[in-house]
């Protein structure tokens, strides 16, 4: 008896442990999201999306530079990198299938996904910066296509393995070239989950810093030159929080509110997709 | 017609999935190339070196490595119980209608970019640290923390995944035989994902090695080794972020290069090791 107390006793004790971690840990990343969201709140104004930034102190400061800037920078990577991504994430699901070369390709792709995204920046910066002899938002958008590249390749393995192979050999069967069974058929099979795979390769490339650092640089006006250095979003963000000027740092929150919510929604639209296509 | 646009499709195809090959082996040799400088100057004495000093043209990493190996291992030690008790409080102890929104939530959290965490840090931790144990509050303790908030959901999230991935009927068995939620835990879903569990661990780690604006915020990038944890430090990936847009030598560059390659390296074998000594057969994960 006085065994069975002592496991019951245990299993309590661990089970208040584990409850009262989770707790820690859920309160702890609801603390980030209030702090997010309450002083991004309190900080955003119409001037925001209207006027570009001034010295500290001034009234009419708002991040319209980095707000053109992080859409020009991100969408030229998203043009590149997302049919380049899904190209050989075809290659791979379609043509290599098991043989050697497309499962290094996927290893390799793997790792580069975690790989610390400030090297990719160091690398840009060897490679375009400095022979071109100035920062550039095209060389951010290299640093970002090169990010994006593997998580949209991987998506996009995975989702057209997940087509039957019976659909294509239907459409082979009515003598389609490959060509044209991969683009009506498989594509349009595995469209949603190409769809989520996007929106999240995007997000998460939205949300890059350090490899900005030293590629696209920063500009505290309305740059709209790609070859000219280009303010971003998160640069900016770590520009004006490391300040000491309180409406920087206010300016700061905006940019970090008006950043996480665009994330959180691509994040967010990408789940939806994929329970669609469950649901169905 | 359609067979060369058929060709075309697959050569085209296979030469961009090639070039991602090529990026690889691009971003290697041009670090390699680009830290040759330093490495010629130094040797095997820049990571043993402890002084760092680009006005005298002395760069010794220790104190970076030093500072991104103790920042990392800070983060660890406090989020892997954490994520350990989320994740079974998600997988095995959560009511239904509770495990979906608080799951998903988690998951969300994890899209948050890391500049974001560092700034929470900033503003919001670094007076609790300054606080609580005096000094300026920037110091590798905060790293360590802010580092660790940023791991805990995806750790959480994988953790709970492998979790999962325990097969009903075995849990249920168990359950039979009168064990408690602890025993079927520890009997059943720990051994059975081991595997799954230590590999995301191992992964995590990977990524808060090279993660950079969590820790940039709150580090200080102060290139001393101080056994003090509430001093200022810094990290490789640290000292990158500050100093890149400042070095004004070919030798200060050279030796930023040979930091990169270092920290690649670094976590290119971490990750590796996750990857196909412990998520070999399920690809779990990102």
């Amino acid at each position: 008896m006085t065994h069975t107390h002592k496991r019951i006793l245990i299993n309590k004790l661990v089970m208040t442990l584990s409850t009262l971690s989770a707790m820690i840990g859920i309160s702890f990343l609801f603390w980030i999201l209030y702090i997010l969201v309450s002083n991004g709140v309190d900080a955003l104004s119409w001037a925001i999306f209207t006027e570009e930034g001034a010295p500290p102190g001034y009234e009419d400061s708002g991040l319209k530079h980095a707000l053109i800037g992080q859409l020009m920078i991100v969408g030229v990577a998203t043009l590149v990198g997302v049919p380049l991504g899904i190209l050989a994430g075809t290659y791979l699901s379609e043509y290599g299938q098991k043989s050697k070369l497309a499962e290094t390709i996927r290893d390799i792709s793997d790792i580069m996904m975690s790989a610390p995204s400030i090297v990719i920046g160091a690398f840009v910066y060897a490679v375009v910066v400095a022979p071109m002899g100035h920062f550039s938002g095209w060389a951010g958008s290299i640093a970002l296509t090169i990010i994006m590249l593997p998580i949209i390749l991987r998506t996009t393995d995975d989702m057209l393995q997940l087509v039957p192979s019976t659909l294509r050999e239907a459409a082979f069967a009515l003598g389609a070239p490959k060509y044209k069974v991969i683009i009506q058929v498989v594509y349009r099979g595995a469209k949603a989950g190409i769809l989520t795979g996007i929106l999240l390769g995007v997000a998460r490339v939205a949300g890059e810093t350090a490899p900005l650092l030293f590629t696209s640089f920063n500009d505290n006006f309305l740059n709209t030159d790609m070859m000219e250095p280009m303010a971003s979003l998160t640069v900016t963000m770590y520009n004006y929080a490391t300040s000491p000027y309180e409406d920087w740092q206010k300016l700061g929150w905006a940019a970090a509110f008006i950043l996480s919510m665009f994330i959180l929604s691509l994040n967010i639209l990408g789940r939806l997709f994929i329970m669609k296509k469950k649901g169905r | 017609m359609s067979l060369v646009i058929d060709k075309l499709f697959t050569h085209t195809s296979k030469f961009v999935a090639l070039t991602i090959l090529l990026i690889v082996a691009a971003v290697f040799t041009v670090l390699v190339q680009h830290s040759l400088e330093s490495i010629e100057a130094f040797g095997f004495s820049f990571v043993t070196q402890t002084k760092w000093a680009p006005n005298l043209e002395k760069f010794g990493a220790l104190p970076a490595i030093y500072g991104s190996v103790v920042s990392t291992f800070l983060a660890m030690l406090l989020a892997v119980p954490l994520a350990i008790g989320v994740a079974i409080f998600l997988s095995e102890l959560a009511p239904q209608r509770l495990k979906a929104p608080v799951g998903v939530s988690i998951e969300l959290l994890a899209a948050i970019p890391s500049v974001i965490y560092g700034m929470w840090g900033l503003f919001y931790f670094v007076p609790i640290i300054r606080d609580i144990f005096g000094g300026i509050g920037i110091s590798m303790l905060t790293a360590g923390i802010v580092l660790s908030i940023m791991i805990l959901p995806f750790m959480a999230a994988v953790t709970r995944d492998a979790m999962n991935t325990t097969p009903d009927i075995l849990k249920e068995s168990a359950y039979a035989l009168g064990g408690t939620k602890w025993d079927v835990i520890k009997d059943i879903v720990i051994p059975y994902a081991k595997a799954g569990i230590i590999g995301s661990f191992i992964l995590a780690l990977g990524r808060a090695i090279g993660e950079t604006m969590a820790v940039t915020f709150v580090m200080g990038n102060v290139h001393k080794i101080s056994l003090d944890l509430t001093a200022p430090a810094t990290s490789i990936p640290v000292t990158l972020a500050n100093e890149f847009t400042e070095a004004d030598t070919d030798i200060y560059y050279s030796s930023l290069f040979e930091l990169s390659l270092l920290l690649l390296v670094i976590s290119f074998t971490i990750i590796s090791v996750a990857k196909f000594y412990f998520l070999r057969r399920k690809r779990v994960g990102a």
